[in-house]
């Protein structure tokens, strides 16, 4: 049991006189908007309604989404790269949903790096495929041809299973009226909720409006990425890219990470970093070590984005009866946007449904998962800093090379390097989990004999055990 | 061809788990069907259940130290996601939550197998 001090007892006292003044929890009758029908908005709404069924609590859950996501190209694209990261597709195997043929357009087995020393293959620890590669719209442009499920689509139909309106709307605007946030629609009507969760994304304009409501909204930090579709044969791809994703550490100025993800009859060229421009972009796509990976015959670029890509955490991703989950609020640097989506989602709707919906209640019981994913990013930053250094070395590339192709040979019980990488571009592990590998004293003796291997002129870099893809 | 597209294939009768071994993670069929079953001396080899996409199997040795208490193997091609018990068990600890789903299950086959114990009883008598 906790000690009693004067503090606690003053907490609980501020906290007594504040429910008596409002009621800040949702009952039987209440009504939920979610602005933004994407994995975070979807998310959300699944574990809202599974809780609430739960405690025998009725509640009514609007979700505003004006596209739809049964369109190929960008008039029903959510601007994503497409992965499910290992660690949520077990979590979601956990959770009793499980991701069908038709959404899944690639099951990942392997993560192939490529660098101008050498290329190694890292295989999945357990030799199974654990990471989804999806669209989460209903493919490229000028793929409409061809049979698949959009992800963001199949996650909506769940949640419509559970009693979930769809309202294809768009919001036009939130205001504050009478204590309860009011949804402004395109057509100049609207409507007073309980709870809105702005699950929009940083590519919606919604997040510049939310300056009208009570509290400080301040959006998140954001950088442009570059998303480009290739197309081919599913056979040719297969031939080239087998069931790995592909990932690149070149010495390019200002490069800092790109993926070429197969899809079937696509493949998915996606680039991230602060400092991205056209230039940057045709530099990569000409570099001999990445034209060697792509399908001969492709086609190129059938549908392209730039979309902005969350940086940094809002300060303060809620207030009364208002939350922002997902891309809105806080995700993972780089990686795992869909896994952050999830975790905010999920502890989100554990807040509302359990304790509140109040901004005391969303600091308490939801800020906390977001401090988390904040502090890791934190680590993150200087993990990415890291790799930028060891990329732009040769000397570096090679060790790293070398160390991670002996451990691939050899069934060895730590594979350091390989599950440093493995975790680095899958985005299973936390970033601060990774950091603590790196500390470990057979990491830091193995990359010392590699670097010192390196550095001996002549020496090869060993031999993959098996083929690339 | 088997649906899902996540985890490992497994050919038909294919053993997944074998009882008496010891284990350390829970399974999930992704696709096809899979069948439990249960040796014992007296009555030899015993089905068990049949387990579809979405369901789960192997969870009790993610909760306890003990060996596998049946024989899990595919009923025709299924595919079947693996769980690793150090994953399940850090994700539990960062959201509780995520046990409930695995204790319905659990809840589930205990009242099923009560409901067995008692139609066994009155067999008996």
């Amino acid at each position: 049991m906790s000690p009693l001090t004067q503090k606690s007892v003053a907490d609980s006292f501020s906290d007594f006189v504040e429910s008596e003044e409002k009621d800040f929890t949702l009952r039987d009758g209440s009504r939920i908007a979610v602005v933004g029908g994407g994995p975070a908005g979807s998310f959300f709404t699944y574990f809202l309604l599974k809780m609430a069924q739960a405690i025998d609590l009725d509640i009514e859950v609007d979700i505003f989404e004006p596209r739809s996501f049964k369109y190929c190209g960008p008039a029903g694209c959510n601007h994503c790269g497409g992965i499910v990261s290992e660690s949520l597709v077990q979590t979601l195997a956990a959770e009793g949903i499980v991701l069908p043929r038709s959404v899944v357009q690639r099951g990942v087995e392997s993560y192939v790096v490529h660098m101008d020393v050498g290329d190694v293959a890292i295989e999945s620890p357990v030799h199974e495929r654990r990471i989804a590669a999806l669209y989460r719209g209903n493919g490229p442009r000028e793929g409409c041809d061809v049979e698949l499920e959009s992800f963001d689509n199949y996650l909506q139909e769940m949640v419509k299973g559970l009693g979930a309106n769809i309202v294809p709307q768009l919001i036009t605007g939130v205001e504050n009226h009478d204590d309860r946030p009011f949804l402004k629609y395109g057509d100049g009507k609207g409507e007073r909720y309980d709870l809105v969760a702005m699950a929009a994304g940083v590519n919606s304009n919604l997040i510049n409006m939310l300056g009208e409501l009570p509290g400080d909204y301040e959006p998140p930090k954001t950088t442009r990425g570059y998303i480009c579709e290739f197309r081919s044969t599913k056979e040719e791809i297969m031939r080239i890219l087998g069931r790995a994703v592909h990932v690149f550490l070149l010495d390019i100025p200002r490069f800092e990470f790109a993926a070429i993800i197969p899809k079937g009859q696509f493949v998915t060229v996606v680039m991230v970093g602060e400092d991205l421009d056209q230039e940057l972009v045709h530099t990569f796509l000409n570099d001999p070590v990445v034209r060697r990976t792509f399908p001969t015959g492709a086609t190129p670029c059938v549908c392209s984005c730039s979309p902005l890509i969350n940086l940094g955490a809002r300060k303060r991703p809620y207030g009364d009866r208002v939350v922002m989950i997902g891309d809105s609020g806080i995700t993972r640097l780089y990686k795992d946007g869909i896994g952050a989506a999830f975790r905010t989602g999920k502890a989100a709707a554990t807040s509302a449904i359990f304790h509140g919906v109040s901004a005391k209640d969303f600091e308490k019981h939801y800020w906390p998962t977001c401090r988390n994913i904040v502090n890791d990013n934190r680590v993150g930053k200087v993990m990415f800093a890291t790799n930028a250094i060891m990329k732009n070395s040769r000397i570096t590339r090679k060790a790293m090379l070398r160390m991670a192709q002996k451990e691939q040979q050899k069934d060895q019980a730590r594979p350091h390097m390989s599950t440093l990488l493995w975790n680095m571009f899958t985005g299973s592990a936390p970033y601060v989990e990774m950091f603590r590998g790196t500390l470990h004293p057979g990491f830091i003796y193995n990359l010392m004999l590699s670097l010192g291997a390196a550095l001996v002129p002549g020496k090869k870099a060993v031999q993959p055990r098996k083929k690339v893809a | 061809m088997v649906g899902g597209a996540l985890g490992k294939v497994y050919s038909d009768r294919e053993i997944i788990i074998k009882q008496g071994e010891t284990g350390d993670s829970m399974y999930v069929v992704q696709g096809g069907r899979v069948e439990v079953l249960q040796d014992s001396v007296k009555a030899g080899e015993q089905h068990l259940a049949f387990l579809d996409a979405g369901d789960f199997f192997g969870e009790m040795s993610v909760f306890e130290k003990e060996v596998r208490s049946a024989t899990v193997r595919a009923a025709g091609e299924a595919r079947v996601l693996k769980i690793d018990k150090k994953a399940l068990l850090t994700r539990i600890r960062e959201d509780p939550l995520l046990a409930v789903n695995l204790l319905k299950t659990m809840s589930h086959r205990i009242r099923k197998l009560n409901e067995e114990i008692s139609r066994h009883k009155k067999t008996q008598l």
